[in-house]
């Protein structure tokens, strides 16, 4: 069991379901051969699967490694047990969410604002979640290296300024209801 | 005339709106009438999966029921429209799993019917979700075999020129449809149809690195660049997910110059619409090279 004090509830809730998703895994790191991504990560998914099965979470959430996952589904297709791994994937980073620690801010950022813009629009107003993204990083770098990214897409008018719009989302009844279990 | 339910999603709204132009383009001339999906909503991209398993059906069933409810107003004209053709690969892949949660799991389907009921909207579950890659390699008869709608003549002919086929992921994984994941040549015989010829290459399936592009730009470079360099000797590169397309256009910086195409942008092509109605301007990568050709 876990050294360190903590997670909450959903937390553990979340990890229980991929405790079940993935328990008949056997560990034959088929997933981590497959893994275009694993070069860029400190825990393999092989490694990953067993700190979850052995509820020894500390340093999984220690690590960025699940996040690095592009969810390009290889793992899921090649795994002799037919397990749902990319799956998992997501709902580590569901859990990894719920724990808003700094070293994931950019994508933790980058997902809030998109569904903010989702619930607001119903769909993507790119260059105000850009915007907003590059405001929330507080890095004056970061919009700069898209700058001409930026001007390239504003010149061929595929994104445009536009003056955000408050007021009721046009998605709010949609994501209240999810938040309440279907059941108001 | 064959007829589809049409999910653009927000991508072709936007940055990839040369996509939505070209398939359209396409569409008319394989005589297939796209219905736009009334009050199409965003599916949740990789967002809504990060952050709340029910969310994310939920976004994609209001999608499913509203091509439902589309579908049984065009039935005053016949056969109702049954397949939802999907160009982008992330909202195929979040449509399809979607309707595949919700037909196994019966607590998310109670939740999102109760959801969608303040809407207005029913779930009947009536309806196939279909990438564009899929219904343009088995709806179509790209060589002459007489089974399906029959492809056009291609009036302008792209012999010497030679394609890279880039598939990306998630028109491939998880789900085996329409191609072997392992190994797709889904594209080849369109391709070859427009008298171009097919790179031999094996990076068509591999990963451009997706919102690494984004939220993690160096590791996502690294994985589309690989792409990039094993397509040398292509006079383009061909894609079906805007995701692909713009990772493929953006990290051009170190590999050698080449243009990346929709799909129905090249076949287009051969098909000899214009660059204008096929949206080539809106490229970021310099396609008039292909055209002087």
């Amino acid at each position: 069991m876990s050294g360190k004090a903590n997670p909450s509830p959903g937390v553990e809730h979340i990890l229980d379901r991929v405790r079940e998703q993935m328990n008949p895994c056997i560990q034959c790191g088929t997933c981590s051969a497959s893994c275009p991504n694993q070069e860029f990560m400190d825990l393999t998914p092989r490694q990953m699967w067993r700190m979850v099965l052995a509820k020894e979470t500390d340093t999984l959430f220690d690590s960025l490694s699940f996040t690095m996952c592009s969810a390009c589904y290889w793992c899921t297709l090649r795994c002799p047990r037919g397990l749902p791994t990319t799956h998992a994937m997501e709902e580590l980073k569901q859990a990894g969410a719920l724990m808003a620690r700094p070293k994931t801010r950019s994508s933790d950022l980058f997902y809030r604002l998109f569904l903010d813009n989702v619930r607001q629009y119903g769909r993507i107003r790119e260059m105000e979640l850009m915007g907003r993204f590059f405001l929330g990083m507080k890095n004056p770098v970061t919009p700069i290296a898209y700058a001409p990214l930026g001007m390239a897409l504003m010149r061929r008018k595929k994104i445009w300024p536009k003056l955000p719009s408050r007021g009721p989302g046009k998605l709010d009844q949609l994501f209240d209801g999810v938040a309440a279990g279907g059941d108001r | 005339m064959r007829s589809y339910l049409y999910y653009p999603g927000c991508s072709l709204t936007g940055t990839a709106k040369e996509y939505d132009l070209s398939v359209r383009a396409l569409a008319e001339a394989l005589a297939m009438d796209l219905l736009e999906i009334e009050d199409w909503t965003c599916c949740g991209a990789t967002a809504a999966q990060a952050v709340d398993t029910g969310l994310a059906v939920t976004l994609c069933a209001r999608n499913l029921a509203l091509a439902e409810k589309t579908a049984a107003k065009a039935s005053d004209d016949g056969d109702p429209p049954s397949d939802i053709l999907v160009p982008c690969s992330a909202c195929y892949l979040n449509l399809k799993a979607s309707d595949k949660e919700l037909e196994k799991n019966k607590s998310i389907k109670a939740m999102v019917d109760g959801v969608l009921a303040e809407e207005g909207l029913v779930l009947g579950g009536s309806v196939r979700i279909r990438h564009l890659l899929d219904v343009l390699s088995r709806d179509v008869d790209w060589e002459g075999t007489g089974h399906g709608l029959s492809a056009p003549d291609m009036t302008r002919s792209l012999a010497g020129m030679v394609v890279a086929p880039y598939y990306g992921c998630q028109c491939l994984r998880p789900f085996r449809v329409f191609d072997n994941p392992e190994d797709p040549h889904s594209m080849d015989a369109m391709i070859r149809a427009t008298g171009a010829r097919v790179l031999d290459w094996d990076m068509g399936k591999e990963c451009c690195g997706a919102s690494h592009g984004t939220t993690k730009p160096s590791a996502g470079k690294m994985l589309t660049e690989r792409i990039l360099f094993a397509a040398q000797g292509a006079h383009c590169i061909v894609t079906v997910c805007p995701m692909c397309q713009m990772n493929l256009e953006m990290f051009q910086d170190r590999a050698h110059p080449v243009p990346v195409l929709y799909l129905p942008q090249l076949l287009g092509l051969a098909l000899g619409m214009s660059g204008q109605d096929l949206g080539l301007e809106l490229n970021l990568t310099d396609s008039r090279e292909l055209l002087g050709g």
